[in-house]
């Protein structure tokens, strides 16, 4: 492991034991949070248990329906707003300022149209999800060289062959960070959802165990989700950088 | 037909390029109209002021642009819209393709064109090997300086083998003695292949060196002022700056180029004196 990763390792640690130390010195309410190593246990019995494999099944099948919604739906959107310069520029200032709008206010419409189901929890995750993946769309698109489309030419290419054996590998670094921004409002979109409404899922057990007091299964399913949460999107960092290295555009 | 007319290998007659205006800017007459026959094998630069419609010139050439008036041809045919087989273009911009290996940037337009692997293969290998790459097969572009990453665009137009080779201010961006060492190796690609090769370049010690023939470009709208015959032999190199013909040949392409970079930067007085 370099230095870096072990000093990353080193925080992470000491964030743990600290928390830790003032759960067990009653520096911190035992009522409001529970020592990561209970909450470690709480979880180990509660997967151990399956008492909520059906839960935990739901909540990550509607985040990945979410992300493919969104990752397919937004390049498709980008591919064809990029091709419509004028109403790329109508759209821009939306773009620019969807981020500002708190979206979860269109949820209650949502309920209403598609009821008490899937739909409207999958549609949550796809709104906060899929502007991020147009947005890196343009942008990468807006990033092949020109000179490419020349060199296309010269070897006598049609606008499919240019499209995706040129222009998409040349977009895809920037394509990337789409995905890795849709993953993450995925998760986000959904669990907020089902948190706030929803009848079943990660984020209404969440809520109801808050409801409940039952501290061990909340934090056992919150670690739970920021491990997931975490582990999904260390993987798509370091799968990103070892890309970008590689091609020379060294992200940060 | 005679035999100077069967040695013309590429034509441009008349050849003019306007680009229309947009959103209420003028019209841009950017070149011509421009008679130009270049011979089969030979090495013609093309120098002038920036701006003066050079590029163009090569883009008309290739296929790359329609010309608004004139006619193109190559190997007897018609240029239109389209670049033909056997036209290789290398262009100033980095052109490599960050996300596949030098071998794999080389072997690009050869896998286009169903040509069979172990045919790939060899010519690969050995574009390689003539432009110095054969040790860096395996690196990304990123791995390689802007002088390597320039001869794996020239490898991946070799090994198509065209017959007319159209470069565009392929070292613009490198810095002098790289540029003088590329040099040697287009001389060195031009023999082994004998393919005619058209330079664009702003450089003038780099056309005088190259070149059979050089062309000098007025400012815009791009016409051909002189066109300098160097008399250099076949066999050449570097090594022919230090001969006092070199340094006669470059002070008459600025004799014919001062005035009219004077005009493109807009000294219009200074350019009349």
């Amino acid at each position: 492991m370099t230095r870096v990763g072990w000093i990353r390792l080193i925080v992470i640690a000491a964030a743990v034991a600290a928390l830790e130390a003032a759960c067990r010195l009653g520096l911190i309410d035992h009522h409001v949070v529970i020592p990561p190593s209970e909450m470690a246990q709480a979880l180990v019995r509660l997967l151990i248990s399956g008492q909520d494999d059906g839960q935990i099944a739901r909540t990550f099948g509607i985040v990945i329906v979410a992300i493919a919604i969104s990752v397919a739906g937004g390049f498709a959107l980008g591919v064809v707003i990029h091709a419509l310069p004028r109403v790329r520029r109508a759209l821009d200032p939306f773009f620019a300022t969807y981020y500002a709008v708190p979206i979860f206010i269109f949820y209650p419409v949502l309920i209403v149209l598609f009821g008490l189901s899937v739909m409207p929890i999958v549609l949550m995750g796809v709104a906060t999800a899929i502007v991020a993946m147009v947005i890196a769309t343009l942008n990468g698109l807006d990033r092949v060289p020109r000179v490419l489309g020349k060199v296309a030419r010269v070897h006598r290419m049609g606008a499919m062959a240019t499209a995706l054996r040129l222009k998409l590998p040349a977009a895809a670094p920037y394509l990337f960070t789409g995905v890795k921004l849709a993953v993450s409002y995925a998760f986000i979109g959904v669990i907020a959802s089902e948190f706030i409404l929803a009848p079943a899922g990660l984020g209404r057990v969440i809520s109801d165990a808050y409801t409940d007091f039952n501290n061990p299964r909340m934090y056992a399913l919150m670690l739970l989700l920021v491990i997931v949460a975490t582990a999904v999107n260390m993987i798509l960092h370091v799968f990103d950088q070892r890309w970008a290295q590689r091609r020379g555009i060294g992200k940060p | 037909m005679t035999a100077a007319a069967a040695d013309i290998h590429a034509s441009l007659a008349g050849a003019t390029r306007i680009y229309p205006g947009v959103a209420g800017t003028p019209a841009v007459h950017a070149l011509g109209p421009v008679d130009l026959a270049l011979t089969r094998g030979e090495f013609f630069a093309v120098v002038g002021p920036s701006g003066c419609g050079k590029s163009t010139l090569l883009e008309v050439l290739a296929g790359l642009q329609r010309p608004t008036a004139g006619t193109v041809t190559f190997e007897d045919r018609k240029i239109a819209g389209q670049v033909p087989e056997g036209i290789g273009v290398v262009f100033q911009e980095d052109a490599s393709f960050p996300w596949l290996t030098v071998w794999d940037n080389t072997a690009f337009g050869l896998r286009r064109s169903g040509v069979a692997a172990a045919e790939i293969r060899r010519r690969v290998d050995d574009a390689l090997a003539f432009m110095g790459l054969k040790d860096f097969a395996r690196a990304y572009p990123a791995q390689l300086s802007g002088g390597m990453r320039q001869r794996v665009c020239i490898s991946r137009t070799l090994v198509l083998q065209p017959r007319l080779i159209l470069l565009d201010e392929p070292f613009g961006a490198l810095d002098a003695q790289t540029r003088l060492l590329m040099g040697d190796e287009v001389l060195r690609l031009w023999r082994a292949t004998g393919a005619t090769v058209l330079l664009i370049t702003h450089a003038l010690d780099e056309a005088a060196m190259l070149s059979d023939r050089i062309g000098t470009m007025s400012a815009r709208p791009g016409r051909f002022l002189e066109i300098i015959e160097t008399g250099w032999p076949r066999e050449r190199d570097s090594t022919i700056v230090s001969e006092p013909a070199f340094g006669e040949i470059t002070g008459r392409l600025w004799h014919n180029l001062r005035g009219e970079s004077l005009k493109s930067l807009g000294y219009s007085k200074l350019a009349a004196e």
